[in-house]
């Protein structure tokens, strides 16, 4: 039962990378490529968490109580917003993409055979 | 690994398999949205509030616009490649 | 390659990586079982080091903030990268009829309650955005959450009116300088922390009492900054992508 975010966080890599691989339309691969992202940040939620502790907000809270681990909160913080404009620019690619070869299917993209 | 954290992990998986599985671009993204409020879900259970804002503000407001603003923009193209055509 | 290629590639290398996968987290601790001491020490020590009450933010902002700076480049080149592309794309299309394209465009076919609703979104949403950013340090926020909600008030603009006025409240020029003064602030506050401190991003303002406004030294300043160029970054992206198919899309018939 204490295995379940990591199997959670491998399931959803391997059907992200399904969806990547099996895709007929480029703009479906971007949005399978952000599941397997968020696959990423369960894993490292899953390793920071500490049975039985709080967010680590001191604010309200006596000192000296348990708290999870606040550094991988910071990697995933970061990531989550800087991920969206990552995904920006591949959407802004596949945007070019169609509008040099007219079609949004990655088996028609033929510019190494031109 | 209390009940809630349980129940919020099997939503997310069920989301996230459901995005994949979307025919359609357009739907994806509303799928999209709701794989993010999950997940919110998700590391709010996780006793992480800092990253569940984050992520619902991104996966509300910040996802969705870019997705459908791209869509948008394909369709003009298919549009116009048409236009071009039938001239 | 077709996709009938890549299915029957990905199933015959699909099920050996997730067994590998697989094996490889087991060898993570068990959940719930954390034994990693730098997260452990920050979380004891970091109130009394920076007198902030947000240690996620505080790491973020100070003790890491170097990684940080790493992670706003990154945003700030893909931002330059999606500029760069729509911008060639837009150049080298000649069907833009500049004329027509000064016209103000109602954002299509929304209905009255939704640009009502829009309406009243605006102040909520900038309130907000700048509540959040600039109390980082204290509650759960800071630059980036904030600089996204930040960025969802003009938006709500583009719902509620015109195009145009978008174009008029935030023309591009504005936005570039926002997101780049906020790259640069974030730097050159780092590069004070080397002046005055002797480290780079040493936190060389006074650290006050935690839990007040004013306090936790320059984690507000370097949140702000990341903000303003977060703001700046997102409303960037859309308007690129949103000026390409508003301005296109002139020529069809409303």
């Amino acid at each position: 039962m204490s295995f379940l975010p990591y199997a959670a966080a491998a399931w959803l890599f391997l059907i992200g990378l399904y969806g990547v691989v099996s895709s007929t339309n480029l703009v479906r691969t971007v949005l399978s490529l952000t599941i397997v992202q968020s696959s990423t940040y369960l894993v490292l939620l899953g390793i920071g968490y500490r049975a039985g502790a709080k967010a680590p907000i001191v604010a309200d809270i006596p000192p000296g109580s348990r708290l999870v681990d606040p550094v991988v909160q910071v990697l995933v913080l970061t990531d989550v917003v800087i991920e969206a404009t990552v995904t920006a620019l591949l959407l802004a690619l596949v945007v070019q993409a169609h509008k040099r070869f007219g079609s949004l299917d990655p088996a028609e993209l033929r510019i190494l055979r031109d | 690994m209390s009940p809630l954290q349980a129940t919020a992990l099997v939503v997310v998986v069920v989301a996230g398999t459901a995005v994949v599985l979307t025919p359609e671009a357009l739907r994806q993204t509303m799928v999209l949205g709701i794989f993010g409020l999950a997940l919110t879900i998700l590391f709010f259970t996780f006793q992480a509030p800092d990253v569940a804002l984050s992520e619902i503000v991104v996966s509300g407001v910040g996802m969705p616009v870019i997705i459908l603003a791209a869509l948008r923009k394909i369709r003009v193209q298919d549009r116009e490649r048409e236009q071009d055509r039938e001239e | 390659m077709s996709r009938r290629a890549r299915l029957a590639l990905f199933a015959l290398g699909g099920p050996g990586f997730a067994v590998v996968l697989v094996i490889g987290l087991h060898g993570l601790p068990a959940f719930g079982d954390y034994h990693g001491i730098y997260g452990l020490l920050l979380d004891r020590i970091e109130p009394h080091l920076r007198h902030a009450t947000d240690i996620v933010t505080a790491l973020n902002f100070d003790i890491r903030a170097f990684d940080t700076l790493g992670e706003e480049f990154i945003l700030f080149a893909s931002v330059a990268g999606v500029a760069v592309l729509l911008r060639r794309l837009r150049a080298i299309d000649e069907h833009v009829d500049r004329s027509r394209s000064s016209q103000a465009h109602r954002f299509a076919q929304a209905s009255s309650a939704v640009r009502m609703t829009s309406l009243w979104l605006i102040p909520l949403l900038v309130a907000l955005g700048g509540y959040t950013v600039i109390h980082g340090a204290l509650t759960p926020g800071g630059g980036f959450q904030g600089g996204v909600i930040l960025a969802a008030g003009p938006l709500a603009v583009l719902i509620a009116g015109r195009y145009l006025i978008l174009k008029r409240l935030a023309p591009e020029w504005m936005l570039e300088a926002a997101e780049s003064a906020g790259a640069a602030a974030y730097t050159l506050i780092g590069l004070g922390g080397l002046i005055f401190g002797s480290i780079f991003f040493e936190n060389f303002l006074p650290l006050g009492t935690p839990g007040q406004l004013l306090s936790a030294g320059m984690i507000p300043l370097n949140s702000v900054a990341v903000g303003l160029e977060v703001t700046g970054g997102f409303l960037l992206v859309w308007t690129e992508f949103l000026d390409q198919a508003l301005i296109i899309g002139q020529a069809e018939p409303e």
